[in-house]
Parts: C-alpha cells; structure tokens; sequence
C-alpha cells in the first residue's frame, strides 16, 4: 500500500469529528432505514429495480437513441458524448453563445465527476453550487465525501467559520441559523444567474424525461429561474419507461436518508416557459465516459443497477471510520471504488480497493441488487493479474499451502514469543514491526500439537452408520484444536464417525481474498481430492469462511479462470457441504443428538459472523441450539456487524480493525452476559484477544465448544 | 385516504386543513393571509397563481388585501411572505401532492414565498404513486412537480433544518366540493 494512502487512514482515523459524525449517523440510519421500509418487500423491490436497470443496462444504444428522438420532439437539445472533455466543451460554447457570466447548480456527481466547476471558472463565468452540504464544501475548497451528504464530515463550528468568512460576519454555530445564512446568501445568485446546471437522478427514453430528486428545493429553482438550463446525465441513469420512475423513487429515498419521499421531485420532459413569457433553453447532455464499456462487461454491467443512494457507505463499518476522503476520487465507498476503477481508472483502485472487509453487509441493503464485495474481489483479481502477486505475499501462499511447514513455522514463531506469551494462551505483544498486530488484540498461542495429530489419538467408537469428513481450516488445526475435538465428541454421540483427511490444505480464501485466484485454484483442487477421497454423507466445517469456501467459492474461482475440469467435483463437494451449527440443529431436531435437560445456563450473547450470517443465511441455528442448551439469548446491539477480523485485513490495515473490535467488544459488554457465543474461529480470535486486552471478564466461546458440554450422558 | 395523507403529511411537518366547499376555504385563505400580514411591501407581498379555484370563488375578497397580486412576477414572488397555487393530485401513502407545473408562475409562488398554501381538491387524492403514474401523461406536461412538505435539508452535522431554499412552510388546503379537474 501507499505510504500517502496509509497516511490519509491515518488522518481519518484520528479525526474525532468526522468518526464522531460518522458513526453516530450510520447507527440512526439502521434504524430509520428498516422503519422507512416497513410493509415493503425489499427483494421484491430491489429485484423490480435490477430487472429494470439491468434491462436499460444492455440495450445503452437503443434507450439513448430513443431518449433523444423524445426530448428532441419535445424541444430540447440533447447532446451525446463519450468523452469528459467534450461535456465541458459543450457547457463552455453554450454559455459563452448566449453571455453568460453567472451559472447556478444543483447537486450533481456527473459534474463533480468531470470536474466542471473550475473549467468554467477558469473562463471567467462565476459558478455556485446551490446544495447547501455542495456550497459548504465549495466554500472550503473540498470534494465531497459523501454522494448524498457531501459535507457530513464537517461540524458546525468548521461550517460557521466558512460561512463567516464568506458574509464577513462572525456567525455562531447555531445550525438553523446557518440554514439561513445559506438561503439568504444564495437567493440573490438564484434570482441573477443566466443559466442553471442540473445533473438527472432518471432518464426516461419513453418520454424523454429527466427526474430531479432534492430536499432542498434548489432544483426546482435552478431548473425555474435562469433561461438556460442544461442537465447532464450519467447513461447509467436511462430507464426505458415512464412508469419505471415508480419502483426507483419508492427505493431511493427510503434507502439515501430513510425518506419515504423527498420534499421535491421534479420530472421535466421539454422546455417550459420563462418568467418574462420566452421560453426554456433546455439542453440534455448524456454523457458516457466508460460507463458503456463497464455495461459490456459481463461482471461489472451489474455496477450499473446504481441507483447512488449511497446506502452501501451508510452500512460499511468502514467508510464510518475512515469516511469519504480516504477514497481520493470523486465516488466514495463501496460502490465508488468500482466506479474510480471504471470512470478514472482500475489503477486508480489500487489502494481503495483494500478498504474491503468482505463483509457483505452492503450487498444485504443495495436496492440495485448489485454484489459490491464480489466486484471488489473482481477488481483485486484483475489487478493482480494486470501486475501480478507481491513477492512477500507469493512466499506466504507457498508456507501456507504446506501445511507441516506452515505450522512448525508458527510454532516456531510462537514458542520464540514464548516471553510475550507470560505462560497463557495468548500473545499479548510483539516486537517492533509487528507491534501494531497486538495493538489492542491478543493472538493466540499455537498449539503444541496441531489438530491433525491430536486427531490421531482421539479414539472413536466403533461401528458408526454415518461418516462425516472434517475440514479443519488452518485456526482449528493450529490455534484451537479443542475446537476440532469438541466437533467429534458431539457427532459420535449422533452416530457419525468423523473422518480427518491429511491432504486437506488452506481454503484458499486468503489468496482469493487478495485477489490471487490462481493460487486459490491450487488450494480448491487439493482440498477437492482429500475431501471427496472417501464417501462420507457430509463434509462439515465450524469455520464459516472455510464453508463458504467449500460450498461456493471453489466454483466461483474455477468459472472465473475458466476451468471448467473440476467443476463437476467441486458441485459435488458443495452439496456435501455443511457448516457445524446447521447439522447440529438438524440433528437435535431429528432426536439423534440429545442436550441435557432442564439447564439453566444463565445470559449469552451471539455475534453473528459475516460469512454465516450472510452467505450461508445461518444466523439462526446457532441462536436456536444455544437457547435449547438453557442458554438465555440476549442480543447485541449491530450483532451482525464485522468484528474487524476478515482475515489478512486485520493484518493488512491494523488501524481500521482495531477500532471496529473496539466497538464490537463494548456492545457485547453492554449485554451484560458473560458469555458470548460465535461460530467462526476466526471471529474468537479477534474477539478473544480483544477481551484479553480490555481485561474484561467475558467469556469468548465458539459454539461447538458450549455445546460439547452440555450433551446428554 | 385523506386519513392516511393527512398523517404522512403532518409527519414530514406540512399542515393539514381541510373544508367541504370552495366558499370556505376562501374564508380560510383571507383569515390565513391577514394573520401573515400579507402586505404591500417586499417581503410581505402575497402571490396567486391562476387556478380552477379562483374562478370558483369570489376573488374581490382576496384582492382587497393589501400587496395580494394574482399575475405573478418573479419580482413579486421572490419579495412573497405567501404563495398560493392550487395542485392536481395528492398521494396518500408517502403524503405527496403532485402538480403540472409546465406554467412558471406555479413553481414561482411554491419556490420563492417564505409560505407556500397548497389547495388541493379531494377528488384528487390518490392511493399510491403507481396509482398516479398509470394516469398521468408527460407528454402534455412538461414539468411535472411533486411536493412533500417544506423544504428540508440535513446537511449541516445531520440536523433536520426546515426552509432551506423552498418555503418553510406547507399548508394543504383539501377542498371537497372543488370537482371538474378529476
């Protein structure tokens, strides 16, 4: 990573006003967000909007012909470029032809994006931008780090100095005040400006119609009161047909700020009467700049479902920490990294794209349907085939792929820690470079004995019907192995022998994760052998991301290299695959595995790890089998959200993890319960070592382990 | 439906009124304009923008109040404390009330005015915006507004402030016995 990329987290992250901000807004918006969309089916919903985004997606040529043929009838000049340099041009030729000196905007990315506003200034025409967070942030020579908020990392105290300055007066931080300072000030730069600049939330081709969604109400009067007004349009904001315009503003507000409707929405299709009786100078730009090239790959066409509600920044535990700025480019967040990476460039994402916890928590909320965390893996593997994989990193894969190596190795690291270790189980500091990896979490001690031969002397009862082969994953076979011994204490009781395959080697997520996906191939096609070697009736995991691995992601990295050969095995592998709280749910259920009775186990609380909860869909098996055990479930608040582990992240961007785990631990000490259950044992590391570190006295426990001990004798 | 308007609207801090003939609301909008202090000086003008309804009433009433205009300039409408415009359709579920405002002096009196009053018949209120966009042809409007409450913005540390660039107030005025339109 870049040294001037890691500086800009840094500076983020030390910035108490915007994390402040941030953080409190994201934990509103969950709330107000579920109760603006109360009574709608929201994958009703979002499936309506990616058919119909994904249907003007693929016929791009087609909706802009038909769009301009429309507009144009209606008398309205619609000009059609690919190029940014174009768009500027054109703005410039129509200003100048007609004496303009003052142009009034409302918000809009697309100009932000082509950076509009000092090409006009530079010609002399003076430019206000209208939105007030878009002035506040005009005003402070900024760009905006947010598509729906731009000036949310801002404080009132930093906004009364900019206004002050601009009406030279010293003006409080009393916000209402403000508000008024603004409209006072851009009153009259309404009532003068000679042409309004808009940008289009939806471009109808049926109609040949632009839709303008604001609160402000700056919209409606920059497209009102100059006689020139010019809209440029993004062609990702086409849609075929008029009643289309139904589905996109009943999820665009709900999900932008929890509106059921914004105060304004304005359709305009063809030029309307000025003031003074002449009429409208109506130019539409439709403006391409690679967004057709994005709808032409088969992967990314997805990105076009964007309806740029910004929810996938709302919900990131990232972006809440770091905001916008960190992202350098115009779009921000999830869904900005993969427009930097098509509309500048996918160098430009380089860094950004590492922002990524994986989690997948925008993917569950994006009313466009659209994957944000499997482009960005997208995004990694391209970039690493365009550059290849780091030499560190490459040296790393080889280690970890050799499983005897990969743990004498950490044992040899752990044992050296000995000293930091002080005789428990955890590794609370490390020295110099390697500080920043304790830096508020414990790692844990390797165990002396790795799974895999502790596997060897557990002695199984005999004549068991069924077979279920173990995938270990490389934290059970090395750090927790009595996790994996827990795993068969509870499946002999159900009568399935459990099977520990030698050849099993690391899931692969970590390569895959960085975008490595040759090397994740290696590690599916090994594991692939060793796990279907011999018959067994499932093949069970208490690792959520090593599951998702078995049962997904093997397919997906062969069809994205376009191996086809294993394919039909790996389909197999995927339909034996099982994570441990599903089967075991499913076997109390079934009366095959009895839980002592009546147990009265007091409070738990339960973290839902993102790989269960979200691409297995779950979260709740492991909630149901705790509360048969005797356990009384109180729930967390944000219990779905990322602990800060995600692998390598924690390793790769310390500072960001940290603080996420920080936040983790205090909801789970506000329950109250001295427990709290997880299932990934990933998750019990991060959350663990926290603990270790904050001293307090709550119990981190895998699932398996909690239920290991309350089986029926 | 006018229930389930009247709540959505009033929770996104419009206000609500509601009379059964247009003789009525006349007497509502002379009381609301004298009560604002609608005057003959910049700042205090009041602005009408021509609509079905004032041809349905007696506007000597109106026009006897002092710095009331009914053809709107936008010198006038940018100095209005009120600006009164009647609207085409109201949707009941999100509290919306949708206009044809292709005729400028329409978005002038409901941009410009610190107040903008909405009358609105009852015949126009509609369920749902599907509802309203299965009747409504752009093709003979070419400004479509639609309204819901004053205008708003949160963009200062994520405080709900009212009355930023529109009005800071939005009084809808339902009139029952004002058919035709629908």
């Amino acid at each position: 990573m870049q040294q001037e990329f890691k500086q800009s987290i840094d500076k983020a992250l030390h910035n108490a006003n915007l994390t402040g901000a941030l953080g409190k807004f994201s934990e509103a918006y969950k709330v107000n967000r579920a109760k603006a969309y109360e009574g709608i089916d929201f994958e009703a919903l979002r499936t309506t909007i990616a058919g119909l985004k994904g249907y003007a997606a693929s016929h791009l040529e087609e909706l802009s012909d038909q769009f301009q043929k429309n507009a144009e009838a209606k008398g309205a000049k619609v000009f059609r470029t690919n190029d940014p340099a174009k768009v500027r041009e054109y703005i410039l030729k129509v200003a100048q032809e007609n004496g303009v000196r003052s142009v009034v905007k409302s918000k809009s990315m697309a100009t932000e994006e082509i950076h509009l506003n000092p090409y006009l200034e530079k010609a002399g025409i003076e430019v206000g931008e209208t939105d007030l967070g878009e002035w506040i942030i005009q005003l402070a020579g900024q760009t905006p780090s947010h598509m729906v908020m731009p000036a949310i990392h801002m404080t009132k105290e930093e906004v009364a100095d900019l206004f002050s300055k601009e009406v030279d007066e010293r003006l409080a931080s009393d916000i209402p005040r403000l508000v008024k300072v603004a409209r006072n000030e851009l009153r009259p730069k309404f009532l003068k400006a000679d042409m309004g600049i808009s940008g289009g939330n939806m471009a109808v081709a049926e109609t040949g119609s632009i839709a303008l969604v604001t609160n402000e109400g700056n919209a409606r009067l920059v497209t009102s009161l100059p006689k020139i007004h010019i809209a440029v349009v993004g062609i990702e904001k086409l849609v075929a047909k008029f009643s289309d315009i139904g589905p996109i503003l009943k999820a665009l507000p709900r999900s932008a700020t929890a509106q059921l409707l914004t105060s304004y929405v304005s359709i305009i299709s063809g030029p309307t009467p000025n003031s003074d009786g002449s009429m409208k100078d109506l130019h539409i730009i439709l403006m391409d700049n690679r967004r057709s090239e994005m709808a032409a790959d088969p992967m990314f066409k997805e990105a076009m479902q964007c309806i740029r509600c910004a929810s996938c920044l709302n919900v990131c535990p990232i972006f809440r920490l770091v905001g916008g700025h960190v992202f350098g480019k115009v779009y921000t967040g999830g869904i900005g990294t993969i427009l930097t990476a098509w509309y500048d460039e996918l160098k430009s994402s380089e860094d950004i794209q590492g922002l990524c916890i994986q989690c997948g928590a925008c993917k569950d909320v994006c009313p466009g349907k659209i994957d944000i965390p499997g482009l960005i893996m997208e995004l990694r593997r391209r970039l690493v085939k365009e550059q290849g994989v780091p030499l560190l990193q490459k040296s790393i894969y080889a280690v970890v792929n050799n499983r005897r190596l990969f743990h004498s190795m950490l044992r040899a690291a752990s044992v050296a820690g000995k000293p930091f270790s002080k005789g428990t189980k955890f590794i609370r500091h490390l020295p110099m470079f390697l500080a920043e990896l304790t830096d508020g979490r414990s790692l844990p001690a390797i165990a002396a004995k790795p799974f895999r031969d502790v596997f060897k002397t557990i002695e199984q009862p005999k004549g068991l019907k069924e077979k279920a082969v173990f995938y270990g994953g490389c934290l059970i076979d090395f750090a927790y192995p009595e996790m994996g011994v827990a795993l068969v204490k509870i499946l002999n009781r159900a009568g399935i022998e459990v099977l520990f395959p030698e050849g099993q080697t690391c899931c692969g997520a970590p390569a895959r994760y960085n975008g490595a996906y040759e090397t994740a191939a290696g590690n599916a096609a090994d594991n692939i052998e060793a796990l279907l070697a011999e018959p067994a009736d499932y093949v069970i995991s208490a690792c959520p991301t090593c599951t998702v691995a078995l049962d997904h992601e093997f397919i997906v990295t062969f069809e994205s290299l376009g191996r086809k050969k294993l394919l039909p095995q790996a389909r197999e592998l995927a339909a034996k695959t099982i994570d441990f709280s599903t089967l075991v749910k499913k076997l109390v259920d079934e009366g095959r595995l009895s839980l002592k009775e009546g147990q009265q186990l007091g409070a738990i609380t339960y973290h839902d790890s993102c790989h269960l909860k979200r691409t297995l869909k779950a979260d709740q098996a492991p909630r149901q089998l705790l509360a048969q055990a005797g356990y009384e479930l109180t729930e967390m608040f944000e219990c779905d959200t990322c602990c800060g582990m995600g692998g390598s992240y924690s390793l790769k961007l310390p500072e960001i993890s940290a603080p996420i785990l920080q936040r983790k631990l205090k909801n789970i000490k506000d329950t109250g319960a001295p427990v709290v259950a997880m299932d990934c044992p990933g998750c019990v590391m991060q959350i663990r070592g926290g603990m270790d570190q904050d001293g307090a006295a709550v119990r981190v426990r895998h699932t398996v382990e909690l239920i290991a001990d309350q089986l029926k004798d | 439906m006018f229930n389930q308007f009247k709540t959505r609207a009033e929770g996104v801090s419009a206000e609500v009124h509601r009379f059964s003939t247009p003789a009525e609301a006349l007497d509502f909008l002379v009381g609301f304009v004298r009560a604002e202090g609608v005057a003959d000086q910049p700042g205090q003008y009041g602005v009408f923008a021509d609509c079905p309804f004032l041809a349905a009433v007696d506007r000597q009433q109106l026009e006897a109040v002092a710095g009331m205009s009914f053809a709107v300039t936008r010198e006038q409408a940018a100095g209005a404390k009120v600006g009164i415009s009647q609207l085409d359709w109201a949707l009941a579920d999100t509290g919306t009330l949708v206009q044809d405002a292709t005729a400028v002096d329409k978005r002038l009196v409901s941009t410009l005015p610190t107040i903008h009053v909405a009358l609105i018949a009852t015949s126009g209120l509609r369920a749902d915006m599907p509802a309203w966009l299965a009747e409504i042809k752009p093709e003979s409007a070419n400004y479509i507004a639609m309204i819901t409450g004053p205008s708003r913005t949160a963009d200062i540390e994520r405080v709900l402030t009212i009355g930023v660039h529109g009005p800071e107030r939005l009084v809808i005025v339902f009139i029952d016995q004002l058919g035709g339109t629908h």
